[in-house]
């Protein structure tokens, strides 16, 4: 029998049922809630007069509307703060577990799912949200869903779900001093195109992926997505179990070292093969910023703004044009010379306490130049709470930057943490999209250090710069 | 969800590729917990060009969108698709889709249909040239066509989900007549679940 990929792995392992004719159905093992893409799904249970099946097997948290103020600070807007009381009082009727604002395990969902632990390799892993591609990085099949697919989830702790195609990203080579997980996540998007990924699930591999750390891997698996992939995976190996042992969810278990003995086995046999393959060298990525409109439009930071008029394809120069004119760019400008309004360290991405010591290293004994905000946004109180007690935050609120608490904040501005039109961001999340942080405002997408390194210089620059 | 299985309406033409989830629905529309009222938001920041295409007084009531290359790429929003349909669209016609959005969709019975670039661009001429026109998308028989000039071309949809939205079958309906495998999966799984780790109030015990 030919070997097997690791999603097919995962894939036969969760296999329900698989009637001729029908859509197979899956088994989910974990199922995270957020309060902006449940409210509608709780309201079909209730509808129908279903109950949640598995509420051991589901998990809350706030993470899209919370204000990142003072955790004092009310919830000014109305309609958000509906929507986060709506998520507990959905919690409380279902009995789910609920980590409400201002709660110790609260933060970003894809953030506290691996930190506590409860991310665990050979699991499915859903959750009404694009990113859930991240909880691949501990060789878990996750992905997004739709609130209909949420409500099915509750209810039946399934979901129909077909096989999709194999697409190995194989990075060999070592990344330079300097490149980040984050700049080999925007070459990967960039190599592959905002639809490259479409109707695939990615394993990533290579030495340049074994090279990296959990948070590093979190990094490059949430934005498959970007490239279209719902899913993407990294294999199992002794990074994967070193970061898991320490967890909370898995320390104290007394089966910890069968569960180990399983998890070594989530890897792709060395004679699988994949539907396509995708070759990068890692020593080729540099550290990089988008220029456009959406994930893929990436270019070297020392690079210029491309000229829409040197693409062939019309279509890509259209798309081009109308992103330059979105961004306010000419074309030919060195990216360095872009001055920037905000910045913002945070999001799914970029807020663990990895990408804020990196972020902080560049800081420390630096200025935020004048008539720039710096937000730093930790992805959860864990994270805040340990970058504390390494005196992070002194180094941020030191060199002009704010600390906030944890939530999504500027990485969709549905809280007051919001770009104003024209406002032009260095940003660490994963989406550019025209309007995403904020009406009007212009989003550039760089690693936690280029950020540090952009607020500090005014506009877009490297680390080595203000070293 | 209501069935669908032959539509007919007029279309209009979206002139753009890559439109993401975000442009469908702003962030700022989603806090609502109802499921209704979202047609207002659809594509809201572009709305307010007069000479945006949907605003256009020839375009009103279009039940059908043309649109280019990976249309609902981005986030997993499912309000994209119930703005659509609030809205008063039907279907949507492109060269791709982002997977969540195709999925959401054949949730909600808006009609994805997926055709070659070049088959999307001369619908599309065509189209914007005769606001009036109607075209058709015949669910049941994976066609669509332009009554008035013959042009026809078959699209792909996978059966189950054909039956399904000629039927108007509810997904956790069609589940749970699986119940028995799905205890029987459960009876053997291993995998571990959150049980036990929290207390009452979500702390680590
Ligand atoms: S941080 Fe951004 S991308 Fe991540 S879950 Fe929150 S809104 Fe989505």
């Amino acid at each position: 029998m030919a070997g097997r990929t690791l999603y097919d792995k995962l894939y036969d392992e969760h296999l329900v049922s698989a009637p001729a004719g029908e859509t197979a159905l899956i088994y989910v093992d974990l199922h995270l809630v957020h309060e902006v893409t449940s409210p509608q799904a709780f309201d079909g249970l209730r509808i129908e007069g279903r109950r949640v099946r598995r509420p051991d097997r589901t998990l809350a948290t706030a993470d899209h509307n919370v204000p990142t103020d003072p955790i004092t600070t009310p919830v000014a807007d109305e309609v958000s703060r509906r929507q986060l009381e709506v998520l507990e009082e959905n919690c409380r009727e279902f009995g789910i577990t609920v980590f409400p604002r201002g709660h110790e395990n609260q933060g970003i969902v894809h953030v506290i799912g691996p930190e506590l632990g409860v991310t665990q390799p050979g699991m499915t892993i859903v959750c009404g949200d694009s990113h859930t591609s991240t909880h691949g990085a501990v060789g878990a099949l996750a992905f997004g869903i739709g609130t209909s697919e949420v409500e099915h989830v509750l209810a039946t702790q399934t979901l129909p779900h077909d096989r999709a195609q194999s697409l190995a990203v194989t990075v060999d080579g070592e990344l330079r001093e300097g490149v980040s997980a984050k700049d080999l996540a925007l070459a990967i998007v960039a190599a592959l195109g905002t639809g490259g990924g479409i109707g695939h699930v990615i394993e990533y591999r290579g030495s340049a992926i074994r090279a990296l750390s959990m948070e590093g891997r979190m990094t490059v698996c949430n934005m498959s997505i970007e490239a279209g992939a719902r899913a993407g995976l990294v294999a199992v190996d002794e990074t994967t179990l070193a970061y898991l042992l320490g967890r909370p969810a898995i320390a104290g278990r007394p089966d910890r070292d069968a569960l180990v003995e399983r998890w070594r086995g989530y890897v792709s046999d060395p004679d699988a093969t994949f539907d396509r393959e995708l070759v990068l060298d890692g020593a080729a990525v540099t550290p990089s910023v988008t220029w456009g409109t959406n994930p893929a439009q990436v270019v070297a930071l020392d690079g210029v703004v491309p000229d829409p008029d040197e693409l062939s394809d019309g279509a890509a120069r259209d798309a081009a044009q109308r992103a330059l004119a979105y961004m306010g760019l000419t074309p030919g400008t060195p990216m360095h010379d872009i001055p920037v309004d905000v910045v913002f360290i945070g999001s799914c991405t970029n807020s663990r306490l990895e990408d804020l010591r990196a972020a902080a290293r560049v800081a420390a004994g630096h200025h935020v130049a004048p008539g720039v905000r710096a937000l730093v946004v930790p992805g959860s109180h864990r994270v805040k709470h340990d970058a504390e007690a390494e005196g992070l935050d002194r180094v941020f609120v030191a060199a002009g930057f704010e600390w906030r608490e944890p939530g999504c904040s500027m990485c969709l501005g549905m809280n007051p943490d919001q770009l104003t039109p024209g406002q032009r961001s260095a940003s660490t999340s994963n989406r550019n999209f025209e309007g995403r942080q904020g009406r009007g405002g212009r989003t550039h997408l760089v690693s936690p250090a280029v950020a540090a390194a952009t607020a500090i210089a005014g506009r877009f620059a490297d680390p080595a710069e203000v070293a | 969800m209501r069935a669908v299985s032959l539509l007919e309406g007029r279309a209009v033409v979206l002139g753009r590729a890559e439109v993401d989830t975000d442009q469908i629905i702003p962030s700022v529309w989603l806090k609502r917990v109802e499921r209704t009222g979202f047609g207002r938001g659809l594509f809201s920041e572009w709305r307010d060009d007069p000479n945006f295409v949907l605003n256009r007084p020839e375009h009103q009531g279009a039940t059908i969108l043309v649109a280019g290359a990976h249309f609902g790429i981005g986030s997993s929003r499912e309000h994209a698709v119930w703005a659509l349909l609030d809205y008063g669209f039907r279907a949507v016609i492109a060269p791709s889709f982002g997977d969540i959005f195709r999925n959401n969709a054949s949730k909600q019975g808006l009609v994805v249909v997926a055709l070659g670039d070049d088959d999307v661009q001369s619908l599309g001429s065509w189209a914007a040239a005769h606001p009036d026109a109607s075209l058709v998308v015949d669910v049941a028989r994976r066609v669509v066509e332009v009554a008035s000039t013959g042009w026809q071309r078959s699209f792909d949809l996978e059966e189950w989900t054909r039956q399904r939205l000629i039927n108007g079958w509810d997904d956790i309906g069609l589940t749970l007549r699986h119940d028995q495998e799905i205890e029987r999966f459960e009876a053997a799984s291993r995998v571990p679940t959150v049980e036990g780790l929290f207390d009452a109030s979500g702390h680590l015990l």
